[in-house]
């Protein structure tokens, strides 16, 4: 009956959900299209101030999981909780206090086209703020700086930056209300080595500076290594926590596969 | 604090920033939750500081219970603010924020950024200007594109070992031309009835009723068979055209089909010039012989004139003539149709709002050129006494 309390009830419930140690808890949660079961009951502990991977072989339902999380996605059962508000069957006008509290950046950026890149950064801070106008283009340029990109692309438009930058912007949108939480769909896809550890080393920075939990989607093992504290494997519908040494010892084929073979072997250094 | 309606958390420990001043050094002690929804509040009340006759600040923020990247912007603002004006300050904050100030002072240097206004007269002179040389830019391109659909079609017709995309032609023929059948049909049959309503109605004034019939007949054949037909085909199969060439624009598929070596104006241009080419005089026939039914029908009802007698009239009043100077327009217009939809559609950039713009601009363009080119007939047929 959580939906049923007054307003100032959910906020203190949300401040409280907000000082605990689990930022995420996954429980029992089942998703599936059709015929199809792609989580099987799976659950999953994000703690706060860490770095989660979230790997797995394509079709094993990665991005699936992010948007079930950020309540893009209904799973067919299971809980959610996120600052220790139920997400799950959650009507999207009450998913609303909850949408402050965390961003997403997505595979390709998904920068509004019709912006320039300050005014994709401002518009978290007009939905959700009555700042001045004067002061979101001073965050704007803090933001953008802060994640890497020269001054004057804030004038630009997403089809006018390079890959990389969009991935960039689209990060500075994500903190552009200083979310505790953030959510990476496959943040290096697409970039190459160098501007992938670039991002890398940018995560990270930011994760630290911060204190941002991060909840990260990625194919990249590299980045696995260089960011993440614990690492989650989907196989086989389940879902796997380690470390990297952890994961290392495991008998499961793909995740001795993912780990121990030739690629995974070069990236860990063994 | 009422004018932060709109963030919903209430933070823990409300924020504050006040100036103590002290013999000519000045303290700021800085106090509470430094986070977004406190920003707006933070961000007037700093502004509204006089720190001009300040000469050392130092700014105390060690009772900051939570900062975030917004907030610690705020500090650092205050801090260069004076730093600029030639006075010295200090920042002291808990040792946790630390790593988050170094990193903001270090990669933060640039001023806040400003849009350049359009405003004033020079802004109006600079939007005249860059507009006028955009749509002299426009014509000049378009030109450019008229001339490599020349070539392409030429080429095609003299090389005829050449494959041409016959299955795109015929698949064109029908999109174009079969499935607008109903819609042109419905629309000249209505235009019939309501001309030859108003015809009979003024032509009753002098009791010549009987001369609806050569109205009808020489105005559709002659003139608005064609031009509502184009004008139909404009908005329905112009757009299209803008919409599929732009979408695959958008897709990278041009860029695709360029690096495999097809030609875009042979594959995707010429069916569909060609295709409306034939298909826009089969459709404005159509269109006559319907609307001159939609005029029948109306005659019989409102004036009792019967078919034969209808068609007798009709016969007298048009020839082959009447019909051929409707039908030959029809060519000229569906080339600038489909000419202009394919143009603006391989115009698209690659954004999402490109693609409802230059299809927009598609149909008004289109429009616009076969009234322009309306006209230029008329005037060409006068001369000729045609």
């Amino acid at each position: 009956m959580s939906s049923a309390g007054t307003k100032a009830q959910k906020d203190a419930a949300l401040r409280a959900g907000k000082k605990d140690d689990v930022v995420i808890r996954v429980r029992g949660l089942v998703n599936g299209f059709g015929d199809k079961i792609i989580h099987d009951h799976i659950d999953l502990d994000v703690k706060r101030g860490e770095v989660l991977g979230v790997v797995g072989g394509s079709g094993t339902g990665k991005s699936v999981l992010l948007r079930s999380i950020v309540g893009l996605n209904r799973p067919l059962s299971g809980s959610i909780k996120v600052f220790g508000q139920e997400t799950v069957g959650l009507a999207p006008d009450e998913m609303r206090g909850l949408q402050l509290h965390w961003g997403v950046l997505f595979q390709e950026g998904a920068l509004f086209s019709s912006m320039t890149v300050a005014q994709n950064i401002q518009v978290p801070m007009r939905r959700w703020t009555n700042m001045p106008q004067s002061l979101m283009d001073e965050l704007a340029a803090m933001k953008l700086s802060l994640v890497g990109l020269p001054e004057d692309a804030a004038r630009k438009f997403p089809s006018e930056l390079s890959g990389g930058m969009k991935k960039r912007a689209g990060l500075a949108r994500a903190l552009s209300l200083d979310p505790e939480l953030l959510f990476l769909d496959e943040p290096t896809a697409g970039l190459d080595p160098i501007s992938a550890a670039q991002f890398d080393q940018l995560v990270g920075d930011l994760q630290k500076s911060l204190g941002l939990t991060v909840f990260m989607v990625t194919h990249d093992i590299d980045t696995l290594r260089a960011t993440t504290d614990r690492i989650a494997v989907l196989v086989n519908k389940k879902i796997k926590v380690g470390t990297i040494k952890e994961l290392l010892q495991d008998k499961d084929p793909w995740i001795h596969e993912y780990f121990a073979g030739p690629r995974g072997r070069a990236a860990l250094g063994g | 604090m009422v004018k932060n309606f709109r963030v919903t958390l209430p933070v823990d420990n409300p924020a504050s920033a006040k100036l103590e001043k002290a013999q000519g050094r000045a303290r700021l002690v800085c106090a509470g939750d430094w986070t977004v929804s406190e920003l707006t509040d933070l961000d007037e009340q700093l502004s509204a500081l006089d720190l001009k006759s300040v000469r050392d600040l130092e700014i105390d923020a060690s009772g900051i219970t939570s900062l975030d990247s917004g907030g610690a912007w705020l500090l650092l603002r205050t801090k260069r603010l004076v730093d600029k004006a030639g006075a010295k300050a200090t920042l002291t904050l808990p040792e946790k924020y630390h790593p988050l100030l170094e990193t903001m002072d270090s990669g933060h240097t640039a001023p806040p950024v400003t849009h350049p206004p359009y405003v004033g007269f020079r802004g109006l002179l600079e939007r005249t200007g860059e507009g006028t040389v955009h749509a002299l830019r426009q014509g000049y391109d378009l030109l450019g594109f008229l001339g490599r659909v020349a070539v392409e079609t030429v080429e095609a017709a003299l090389a005829p070992r050449r494959e041409l995309p016959w299955a795109a032609f015929v698949h064109q023929i029908e999109e174009t031309g079969l499935t607008a059948l109903p819609i042109v049909g419905l629309l000249a049959f209505l235009l019939g009835i309501v001309i030859t309503y108003q015809g009979a109605d003024q032509l009753a004034r002098f009791g010549a009723q009987i001369y609806t019939i050569d109205f009808l007949g020489i105005g559709f054949l002659r003139e608005l068979g064609g031009l509502v037909t184009a004008i139909i085909i404009a908005g329905r199969s112009g757009s299209a055209f803008t919409a599929q060439i732009g979408t695959m624009q958008v897709n990278e598929e041009l860029d695709a089909m360029q690096t495999i070596g097809l030609n875009i104006a042979e594959t995707l241009v010429l069916p569909r010039v060609l295709g409306l080419v034939v298909a826009l005089p089969i459709l404005t026939l159509f269109a006559d012989v319907v609307g001159i039914i939609g005029g029948m029908v109306m005659t019989y009802f409102d004036l009792g004139v019967t078919i034969p007698a209808f068609m007798r009239e009709l016969g007298n009043a048009i020839t082959v003539k009447t019909l051929m100077v409707g039908l030959i327009k029809a060519p000229v217009f569906a080339f600038m149709i489909a000419l202009v939809g394919c143009f603006e559609g391989m115009r698209v950039e690659r954004n999402a709002a490109s693609v409802g713009k230059l299809t927009t601009r598609s149909v008004v363009e289109s429009i616009f050129l076969i009234i322009a080119a309306d006209a230029g007939f008329s005037v060409l047929f006068s001369v000729l006494g045609i």
